[in-house]
């Protein structure tokens, strides 16, 4: 008999603890199917481990332990993220829906169907079902990433979005964590039909343990726009996904604010599959070491498959106290995918001695009409600049903060919304302030 | 090449060049002399008998053996963006030596005259009276003295032997140790063991145990301290016999306060099958030391359908071990059918200074996955690399590099520029930076870019009232030049020859 493998005996473990919760739910043909297939999957290529190439900045073991490390709730009385933005709320509380927190989502509006993916599932027949688990299955290539496949496998709710008009009022997901041990997985996945525009909005750090999938399927001339706060000063860990696919003309946007929290890894796999589509990446993180440990990580994969397409990452990380800041982007363009213009940017900014920056800017291209370029820059915060505002007469602390807002809103200035980006503008400024 | 699409914005001479280098490799013949090889196939015994064969001390059998278990129990390394059938490690000679240097010759007048028209015939004269008369010929290669008197010491390594070394009364006068490595082995002993493997040990990576294991010969330099080395050196290294593998070793150690400039030059014949090459190169560099490192490789880099050519699987590696020691390195590298080298810089000591400076051909079908290490340990030590792909035909063209800040290398700078050209639309450039800061006090900076020509040079070209053509030639002409002007004048013909993207009449 062969040797059993250690980390496949991890995995039998990590999946026989999910089972547990999907046990006792009824679930229809389609969805069991769907999670058949990501188990077999997941069985293919194992769990995630430390010398993998995509894991050498960012330990798996917290993410594939078979029960989650205890974290406690974060309180504030810091208004949430968004608060001020007219929007359909959904809540999820660890993990679970909480209808009664939520919007009536059965009354989304006009151009919009939204279902839970536990009540979707209870029949057999369903629009998702043709699409579910679709687009992380196919981001497995040529960069495995197990981890989705294992969101596939076992979470057991997430919201099912048709999109079929232009939406004006913003869908937004909100992620409380109020138990200490809470082991959370969400799938959600987005449709978008010919010509249909969605704003998606996520905020909170949703579980001591969390993993999300997001699935967006954008067909021809389509918009989907989408802003996350993964919350400030927590002690969870995270590992979202997000798989997109774009067709022709269409328009993806993705955004990310992270401040502090134990460990997080935002994983984005989007492919420009018709022509002149467009999709932009940005992150912001603030990263401080100092009460809890911090460890950021953006590993971004965007693949050009069309003509004349356009993408842009630009992840910006400031760090202090032994905060980590990783960034892995790639960028590939495929065979035959001219006229691509491809552009990241990826920089750290370092308060001071302690922290780290690990970066992989990758450039994959098979096409000789392109333009395509990265930069990446590690450094500590500019010494003139900081004299220029001090002359001035600004305080040093003042300046800094100063300095650190600036150098975070390149990134913020990739949301398209206003009023959106001046929301994270107005939450930036008052985490910057406070800091001690 | 024949239907190479030319994309608009391409400079035509560039793509001539490119289409030159490929069509016609110039250095494909054989020399046909007798040959004395190794059996076939890779054990201990050969291991033993390559010891042997070159006289040396129980110590560097011992070392070897060592390096051969390490090997054994090693793979080969998967992660570079190269392709190629499997490799039988059996099937190769790892030693053949021509018969006339069975017994050592005692100078230069007394190797076999076919040897030295060999290289006579590579441009590299070996007869010093003819380098300083300046043979027919002259000025056009690297190794040699060029019309202005100016003198460079070879040392010719044919397959696995060193056949001999020019002008090394004269060095050893200046003090400089200039011979082949398996002479200093014998004759410098001190020196050798107390260097070698001290850069890249015997386990380093799969190919430099395999070299460490059964390397035949190579060059040995030792420049003592204060001494500016009164020429360039030059190793010039062919591959001539069929199934052989060249494992060839280079140290290098540049004493404190010392300087040299070294240069290394490589050719094989066309041939069907594909042959292995698998070099070391260390170098030590002491305080206030400067080391140069310049290459042009240009082995066989296989067919136009892809048959045969050199998989050059290199470690070369320099240690700035003191104070403001100084290393650069140079590559020009258009030959090999696949290219594996990371030429890197431990910045070990204070200040001490890394450079890396690469121009990257490949056409047909050639792989080349190649860049450098830069370890930054010490306090403000610096680096600087600049790398220039070009992609051409259906070859895949790979900058792969490590910039690694560690904790204590406070105030450090790095600097890092990848440019990729691509010309036709079935090849592929790629970029794989890996990039590690550790402290703030330091700065690094990476830039990448892709692309035909660029429009917005273009565009200011043209607002100053150049045309089209001139601004594109301009461009064009100013995307490997950074690369080309860090050559050696030595080497900057060869260079331009082989790259000639300078569209001025007076360097192409």
């Amino acid at each position: 008999m062969a040797e059993r493998h250690p980390r496949s005996d991890a995995l039998e473990a990590r999946l026989a603890a999910c089972r547990q919760g999907l046990a006792q739910e009824r679930a229809g043909a389609w969805v069991t199917r769907a999670r058949h297939e990501a188990e077999q999957r997941l069985r293919a290529l194992g769990l995630p481990g430390p010398r993998d190439e995509y894991w050498r900045f960012t330990r798996p073991d917290l993410l594939t332990a078979p029960e989650p490390a205890t974290a406690e709730p974060f309180e504030t009385d810091e208004p949430p993220v968004f608060d001020e933005i007219d929007r359909l709320k959904i809540v999820f509380t660890d993990g679970r829906f909480d209808p009664r927190a939520s919007d009536d989502i059965s009354e989304a509006g006009e151009g919009i169907e939204i279902v839970t993916l536990l009540e979707a599932g209870e029949s057999d027949l369903h629009w998702a079902q043709e699409h579910y688990g679709r687009l992380e299955a196919a981001g497995q290539q040529p960069v495995p990433r197990p981890l989705a496949a294992l969101n596939t496998a076992c979470a057991r709710n997430g919201v099912l979005i048709r999109v079929t008009g232009k939406v004006s009022r913003p869908v937004s997901l909100i992620y409380r964590h109020y138990q200490p041990q809470s082991d959370a997985m969400l799938h959600h996945l987005v449709l978008l039909e010919e010509g249909a525009a969605l704003t998606l909005l996520e905020n909170g750090p949703g579980a001591a343990r969390f993993n999300t999938v997001l699935e967006v399927n954008a067909a021809d001339g389509a918009r989907f726009d989408h802003v996350r706060a993964q919350g400030r000063d927590h002690a969870r860990i995270a590992v979202t996904h997000i798989f997109a696919r774009l067709g022709c003309e269409s328009g993806f946007s993705s955004f990310t604010l992270t401040a502090n929290g134990r460990m997080t890894r935002n994983e984005a796999v989007v492919t420009l599959a018709g022509d002149d589509s467009t999709a932009h990446l940005a992150g912001a993180a603030l990263g401080d070491g100092a009460d809890t440990p911090f460890h950021h990580d953006d590993t971004v994969f965007v693949v050009h498959g069309a003509e004349r397409c356009e993408s842009r990452q630009v992840f910006k990380k400031v760090l202090r106290n032994g905060a980590v800041g990783v960034f892995q982007g790639k960028i590939l363009v495929k065979q035959g995918a001219q006229k691509t213009d491809g552009y990241q940017m990826s920089q750290a900014l370092m308060l001071d001695g302690d922290s780290q920056f690990l970066a992989k800017p990758e450039l994959e291209i098979y096409a000789d009409d392109v333009a395509c370029s990265h930069g990446s820059t590690t450094g500590a915060i500019d010494e003139e600049a900081l004299f220029y505002l001090r002359s001035r007469g600004i305080p040093r602390r003042q300046a800094e903060n100063l300095l650190v807002l600036a150098f975070l809103d390149a990134a913020v200035e990739e949301i398209r919304d206003e009023a959106i980006a001046n929301d994270i503008r107005d939450r930036l400024r008052g985490w910057v302030e406070r800091r001690g | 090449m024949e239907d190479l699409e030319i994309r608009e914005g391409v400079d035509r001479e560039t793509v001539e060049t490119v289409r030159s280098i490929s069509g016609k490799y110039k250095h494909g013949w054989e020399t046909e002399i007798e040959m004395e090889y190794a059996p076939k196939g890779l054990n201990e015994d050969i291991v033993r008998l390559i010891s042997e064969k070159n006289g040396e001390p129980e110590w560097m059998l011992a070392w070897r053996l060592e390096a051969f278990r390490r090997w054994q129990q090693m793979k080969e390394p998967e992660w570079a963006m190269v392709n190629y059938p499997e490799i039988d490690f059996q099937d190769q000679y790892y030693y053949a030596r021509p018969k006339s240097m069975e017994k050592r010759p005692k100078s230069l007048d007394e190797v076999d005259p076919k040897l030295l028209e060999t290289y006579e015939k590579l441009g590299i004269p070996l007869r010093e009276q003819m380098i300083l008369a300046g043979v027919e010929g002259a000025g056009q290669t690297p190794a040699e003295g060029r019309g202005d008197g100016r003198k460079v010491a070879v040392d010719a390594v044919f397959d696995s032997v060193s056949v001999g070394t020019t002008f090394q009364e004269e060095l050893k006068k200046a003090g400089v140790i200039f011979c082949p490595i398996s002479e200093a082995i014998r004759e410098h002993p001190e020196l050798v063991r107390r260097y070698l493997g001290s850069v890249v040990p015997q386990g380093d990576n799969f190919y430099a145990a395999l070299n460490s294991a059964v390397f035949s010969d190579g060059s040995f330099v030792y420049v003592p301290p204060g001494v500016r080395c009164p020429m360039e050196l030059s190793t010039y290294f062919r591959i001539n016999a069929e199934n052989t593998g060249q494992f060839e070793r280079t140290l290098i150690i540049a004493d404190k306060g010392s300087y040299v400039s070294y240069l290394e030059g490589c050719t094989a014949p066309q041939r069907d099958i594909a042959q292995l090459h698998a070099a070391v190169v260390e170098i030590v560099v002491l305080e206030d030391a400067e080391v140069k490192y310049s290459t042009v490789q240009n082995w066989f880099p296989g067919d136009e359908e892809g048959k045969g050519g050199i998989y050059n699987f290199v470690t070369k590696r320099a240690d700035c071990r003191e104070a403001r020691a100084k290393v650069m390195w140079t590559q020009v590298e258009t030959g090999s059918a696949v290219t594996w080298k990371y030429p890197s810089c431990i910045l070990r000591g204070r200040e001490s200074q890394g450079e890396f400076y690469s121009i990257a051909i490949t056409n047909n079908w050639q792989q080349a996955d190649t860049g450098t290490k830069m370890i930054h340990l010490g306090e403000g030590t610096r680096s600087r690399i600049v790398s220039k792909g070009i992609s051409a035909g259906r070859a895949q063209n790979t900058y792969r590099g490590l910039v690694s800040m560690h904790p204590k290398a406070k105030n450090s700078r790095n600097y890092t520029q990848c440019d990729s050209l691509l010309i036709g639309s079935s090849c592929g450039a790629h970029t794989v930076p890996y990039i590690e800061v550790k402290n703030n006090s330091s700065r690094v900076e990476h830039e990448a870019t892709t692309s035909k020509v660029d429009e917005d040079q273009l565009f200011y070209c043209r607002s100053r009232g150049m045309d089209e053509e001139e601004a594109v030639a301009l461009i064009v002409n100013g995307f490997a030049r950074e690369v080309l002007q860090a050559l050696p004048m030595e080497f900057a013909m060869e260079a331009q020859q082989l790259v000639a993207i300078s569209l001025e009449g007076s360097v192409g």
